[in-house]
């Protein structure tokens, strides 16, 4: 039998994950895992009514039954100056309604109790007597000038608006379009959909009476920033907070914010001196925390009439909820959605956007995307395919003739943003040579003469990922930089700890091959820590695919700080001037006799026992890396589809992706991350909706009505690549966690509209569900 | 989410069971398979103060042909009709049915008499009854009767069976030669409840209908048996027109409203579109094909 | 609160004795009262399967059934899998195949393919798609788990033919 040598873990090798050997246990340590002596746990009473004012809340028939420790209102917490918090949108957001209620769901009251059963019976015999108010359900009626008011107790506040936010260059637009030939237009809404990692959120507040430390055992992306936020909002002393953000079962954007139910915990905590555990059930999940999207985009694109993009003009109405809570650089009132340029040489762009109040639920988190890209990658391909329709454009030839050329990059973008690298017809060119693209449109065409529906989506997406530069970047002020500390112990294995927390995505494996590439010690031989705040180096967290970007990029420095430290040491070892010491793949020699050579780990030994004079013991270092540029992940997305003409059923019979997010670490998990991505873009395109009814009842409320792919569903991928490194990243990587999510939905959407464009049918809005596609088909009497 | 309290109690006979029903009463809830009443416990829907469970009486999960019947027994569970041979090849609307209930996982555990007892209105059995024109037995301590499928349900979750009752046994008339079946359903994804499903039962004599089963899912207050489109079949040979005729009576039977899943139009088109290739594949199957 | 009642549940081939209250679920039976948190709890409805637990070999759902309904029954859960110390081929898969990312999923849909490679020891994509559609996961969209299923089933009966060998060339 031949024996493999096993890898060591350099890039570019798809060694197996170190994580998994405790999940496939069933080892893993999740926040509901924890059970601490004498823990409490909390359950929350909320709102049925979407819009209502409170007239009074009774809780003693809560607190008679036994088992019950405590019933904490509003009320209570407004004594302590908690009723309300900041949100990381610059915006309040109450933390136990005590005026009115804002969306159905929303966090009245606490009970905790020492079962969770007891918690649940007692919190559902909160009685809180409502005054039912009109409800608002869309930002169009919001702005409505007689709408009902949701943020009364804003000072100032006369209406729903919250934001006005523009980008790009209104008169230099305004000049593309009176010289365009022709222009084409698209009205579509990115509806409301949800993250819903298969883990809730929740906590495990143990707050020490006697030493005031606050442990916080937290589902969080980002743990160290919560640390500072918890500290101002509750006006703990920093030092005495640790959040520990243990194994988290995924987290999609859903784990980024704060949420009330974390900090009510930590302060009954705080009240009753014992740990207190609140862990969502998945109906609050879905109606509570952090929904993405619902964003309503009108765009006009001008175009030559050989079919070249003259100019952008884009329009934007977002639904923010009940409180303007998005988790998003400050400076940013949209995201970075002004990058709806997307992957075209388009000189001229303009962006309005205006974001409104409305009684749902708040949030407005980048679900598996880099802050409302996704939204505007959808916009652009969409519109796209409009223009090609309109011209009587193949939708690749279209793309192609108005992609940004390899040669211009860095390119500027008309909207502000320096593209790094990018090769998108080569990445266009893979992909339509791995689906047979021409063949396809050859069945089509036939297919089509017989009347049957049949359709090729494409739709090649350009991301701006891994943010800082901190200048521009920053969340709730803190800059958007990341860090990572090295230490080589004296046998030369390390630890590496990391201001990023994983959430699935495999760091542990990822950032100790970047070790492994840059000092030579097997992978296996680092640890890789994250997600304590008091043993690891403060950082923005893990969201946006920024990871591999910022945290990835410190990785490599801190390993290149100690290996020139290393470099010293060697040449004492080897009895040579630091200037002659060479090093390759964990080897530190003497230029031009490697024979003679110093392993990093003899090296790692003598920085505890055989130090040059005057130097500083140990080989252990931190950098915090403030990247000078975002990065642009790229790619094409080609979808093929069949639709049945008597029930509108789409069935997706292929799907190509081809994705460029630079050099690739660990191929293995890189392909594992876009599967995910396109698997939930998939849910997007054509399931995974949260709506309202008129009062504001949330239709998407559980898994029975929020739908999400199983495996029978879920399309067979296609895989393929292109490496076009990032000029600026130490290692050329760009980050992939999102590309598949933000690129997917506007295929699987243009497939669908491919295949009944001849019909006249040019849009369908997500979710395409069958009764959709089945009235668009009726409507031009074409349905079975 | 968690269930309220309850009492729970799992008889070892049928007649111990039947006993704690009949003193119980409307307080008790029986638990089969569980897969739709725990769920409604746990969100508080349902709040029965007792519980009694049957899955420990012995010879309750059967499915056999006897006595020119096939009988079902209150256990059989949806997974044992999934990979029954006997339903494979002689009663297929209910051997279509059975991979597309709910999961696997669920399919594991619920079971076929509990769904009809359950009675939703989107669910699958019963329709694939009414379809197959079945016979269902209501035990109580004091009495054993039966009742047509097309007179057990009476609305939305809401049967001829008593709270002292247990439904004891399914009966559907034992397949003659040339009988074809089929059951279409279209649903969101796996798990999701039916958006629309029709239920097709064809019994062949000399080339012509002989008899014709049609039921629809989720399209009215309660699984409906289409009369009118079985009633036009019957003696018809089955050519383009008829077949058009019948799907266009079983659209009519339908009385869908809208919501999520689409709009009355499109629903009762679906009913129209699958009642049309369910007496195809139906034709086919009691042909000896497909 | 409802009086509780004595249930005796062999998991793990360990019998359990506890006195429960009737509404407790199985699911909470296992993660709190026996504190076999390899067991999680991902929705409320019965849809998601990370809950998934084999009773009498069968895959349930465990928040889908009453703790007492386990009483004098035999319940695996991932811990279970690796009996002494030595991975399960699933698991080895898994890990081999990179099925499995956030991990959350992953005991559910270890057990599942259990019981599918013991009804089929030799499946089809799609069977093994049809198999794991009560199981949901976030991270992977599937392509990998069906790898890791095929590549368990194949190790299975590569490791069953072994013994069979063995014992032809002995005799």
């Amino acid at each position: 039998m031949a024996v493999e040598t096993p890898l060591k873990g350099n890039i570019g090798d798809s060694i197996r994950r170190k994580e998994d050997d405790r999940f496939i246990r069933g080892r893993g340590n999740y926040v509901d895992d924890i059970a601490l002596p004498g823990m409490l746990h909390m359950a929350i009473h909320r709102s049925p009514f979407a819009h209502a004012r409170i007239k009074s809340i009774k809780t003693e028939a809560a607190q008679a039954v036994p088992g019950v420790v405590a019933v904490v209102t509003g009320a209570l917490l407004a004594q302590h100056k908690l009723a309300w918090m900041p949100t990381l949108s610059g915006d309040t957001q109450a933390v136990l309604a005590t005026d009115k209620v804002r969306f159905q769901g929303q966090e009245v009251a606490c009970v905790v109790a020492t079962d969770p059963y007891v918690a649940r019976d007692a919190a559902a015999l909160v009685e809180v007597d409502y005054e039912v108010l009109p409800a608002v359900v869309t930002p169009q009626q919001a702005l409505e000038p007689d709408a009902p008011l949701i943020r009364d107790e804003k000072d100032g506040q006369t209406n729903n608006h919250i934001y006005h936010w523009e980008a790009g260059d209104k008169a230099k637009t305004d000049e593309a379009f009176a010289k365009a030939d022709r222009v084409v237009s698209l009205d579509t809404f990115y509806p409301r959909c949800h993250p819903s990692p298969l883990e809730t959120c929740g906590i495990v507040a143990d707050v020490n009476s006697a030493t005031g430390h606050a442990t916080l055992y937290m589902t969080s992306q980002a743990p160290h920033a919560h640390r500072t936020l918890f500290a101002i909002v509750a006006g703990l002393p920093e030092q005495n907070i640790r959040i520990i953000s243990p194994d988290i079962g995924g987290g999609f954007g859903n784990k980024v914010p704060i949420y009330p139910g974390y900090v009510v915990a930590t302060a009954a905590s705080l009240l009753i001196g014992k740990p207190v555990k609140w862990v969502e059930d998945r109906s609050e999940n879905l109606i509570s925390t952090g929904f993405a999207r619902d964003f309503h985009m009108s765009g006009e694109m001008a175009l030559s009439n050989d079919g070249r993009i003259l100019g952008l003009r884009v329009k934007l109405l977002s639904d923010n909820g009940a409180f303007y809570a998005d988790a998003q650089p400050t400076k940013f009132r949209a995201g970075l959605f002004h990058i709806v340029t997307g992957s075209y040489d388009v000189a001229a762009a303009h962006v309005e956007a205006d974001g409104a109040y409305t009684n749902k639920a708040p949030g407005g988190v980048a679900y598996r995307c880099s802050f409302r890209v996704t939204e505007a990658s959808y916009l652009i391909e969409r519109l796209v395919e409009s223009a090609a329709l309109e011209m009587k454009m193949d939708p690749a030839d279209i793309r192609l003739k108005n992609f940004i050329k390899p040669e211009q990059f860095p390119y500027m973008s008309a909207t502000g943003f320096e593209y790094d690298s990018g090769d998108y017809p080569r990445a266009m060119q893979v992909a339509l040579d791995k689906l047979g693209y021409q063949s396809l449109r050859q069945e089509q065409a036939e297919k089509r003469k017989k009347g049957e529906l049949m359709g090729i989506g494409v739709a090649s997406f350009t991301e701006v990922v891994g943010a800082g530069p901190g200048k521009h970047y920053d969340i709730a002020g803190l800059r958007m930089f990341d860090s990572a500390e090295l230490r080589v112990h004296p046998t030369g294995k390390a630890i590496l700890k990391l201001g990023v927390k994983s959430q699935g995505q495999g760091h542990e494996t990822t950032f100790a091959q970047i070790v492994t590439e840059e000092l030579g010690i097997p992978a296996a031989d680092v640890e890789v820590q994250e997600g304590d705040t008091d043993n690891t180096p403060y950082g923005l967290g893990t969201y946006a695919s920024r990871s591999t970007p910022v945290g990835g990029a410190a990785t490599a420095m801190v390993s290149r700080k100690l290996r020139d430290k290393a470099k010293r040491i060697a040449a004492h070892l080897l009895e040579a001037s630091d200037a002659d010491i060479e090093f390759d793949q964990g080897k530190f020699f003497v230029r031009g006799s490697p024979a003679k050579s110093k392993t990093i780990q003899d090296v790692a030994f003598a920085a505890y026992t055989n130090l040059p004079d005057g130097m500083e013991a140990g080989l252990e270092g931190v950098t915090y890396y403030d990247p000078p540029n975002m990065t642009f992940p790229f790619g094409t997305y080609l979808v093929v589809v069949d639709i049945d003409r008597g029930t509108g059923q789409v069935k997706v019979r292929r799907m190509v992706a081809v994705d460029d997010c630079g050099v690739r670490i660990n191929p293995m998990i890189v392909e594992g991350q876009i599967h995910g991505g396109l698997t939930e873009g998939f849910g997007i395109a054509f399931m995974q909706l949260i709506t309202f009814d008129e009062e504001g009842n949330c239709l998407g409320s559980n898994f029975t009505d929020y739908l999400l792919p199983t495996s029978w569903e879920t399309p067979r991928f296609e895989m393929g690549e292109t490496v076009t490194p990032s000029p600026h990243h130490p290692i050329g990587a760009k980050g992939v966690g999102e590309s598949a999510t933000v690129g997917s939905p506007a295929a699987f959407v243009n497939a669908v509209i491919d295949a009944v464009a001849h019909l006249g049918i040019t849009n369908i809005d997500m979710p395409v569900t069958s009764d959709k596609v089945w009235a668009a088909l009726h409507e031009k009497g074409a349905a079975e | 989410m968690l269930p309220a309290p309850f009492e729970y109690h799992a008889p070892n006979t049928m007649d111990e069971a039947l006993g704690l029903l009949d003193e119980l009463g409307e307080d008790a809830k029986v638990l089969a398979g569980g897969q739709s009443l725990i769920p409604l416990l746990k969100l508080r829907f349902a709040s029965p103060a007792h519980l009694v469970d049957i899955n420990k009486i012995k010879d309750l999960d059967f499915l056999e042909e006897r006595d020119g019947m096939l009988r079902v027994g209150p256990l059989f569970r949806h997974k044992s009709a999934e990979r029954s041979s006997l339903l494979a090849s002689r009663y297929q609307v209910m051997a279509d049915a059975a991979p597309q209930i709910a999961d696997p996982i669920i399919r594991n555990r619920g079971t076929i008499a509990g769904s009809v007892a359950h009675a939703d209105p989107s669910g699958d059995w019963g329709t694939v009854l009414l379809a197959l024109d079945a016979d269902l037995v209501l035990r109580s301590r004091s009495a054993t009767r039966t009742v047509k499928a097309r007179e057990f349900f009476s609305g939305p979750f809401s049967t001829a069976l008593q709270p002292t009752e247990i439904l004891s046994e399914i009966r559907i008339p034992a397949a003659r030669p040339q009988t074809g079946g089929a059951y279409l359903k279209l649903e969101r994804k796996v798990g999701d409840f039916a958006t629309v499903a029709v239920a097709v039962h064809l019994q062949m004599e000399d080339g012509k209908v002989g008899s014709a089963g049609i039921g629809l899912t989720a399209v009215g207050p309660q699984n409906i048996k289409a009369g009118q489109a079985e009633a036009a079949l019957r003696g018809a040979s089955l050519d383009d027109t008829t077949i058009k005729e019948a799907a266009a009576l079983a659209a009519e039977a339908a009385e869908p409203t809208a919501d999520q899943r689409g709009s009355v139009e499109y629903k009762r088109n679906v009913v129209r579109v699958f009642t049309e290739r369910g007496l195809k594949r139906a034709y086919e199957r009691a042909r000896g094909g497909g | 609160m409802s009086v509780s009642q004595p249930i005796t549940v062999t998991v793990n081939g360990d019998r359990k004795t506890a006195e429960v209250e009737p509404r407790l679920l199985l699911v909470h039976f296992l993660r709190e009262t026996l504190r076999l948190t390899g067991t999680h709890i991902g929705c409320d409805t019965t849809h998601c399967g990370a809950c998934t637990v084999l009773v009498e070999g069968v895959p349930v759902k465990s928040c889908t059934m009453l703790a007492v309904q386990a009483d004098g029954q035999q319940v695996t859960t991932v811990e279970a899998l690796a009996a002494g110390g030595t991975l399960h081929p699933i698991q080895a898969a898994f890990k081999q195949e990179h099925g499995l990312q956030c991990g959350f999923c992953t005991p559910g849909m270890m057990l599942t393919s259990i019981a599918l490679l013991q009804e089929k020891p030799d499946p089809t994509d799609e069977d093994i798609r049809w198999a794991l559609s009560g199981n949901i996961c976030r991270c992977t969209g599937y392509m990998n788990i069906v790898k890791a299923v095929r590549s368990a089933a194949a190790q299975m009966k590569a490791a069953a033919a072994v013994p069979a060998a063995t014992a032809a060339a002995r005799s």
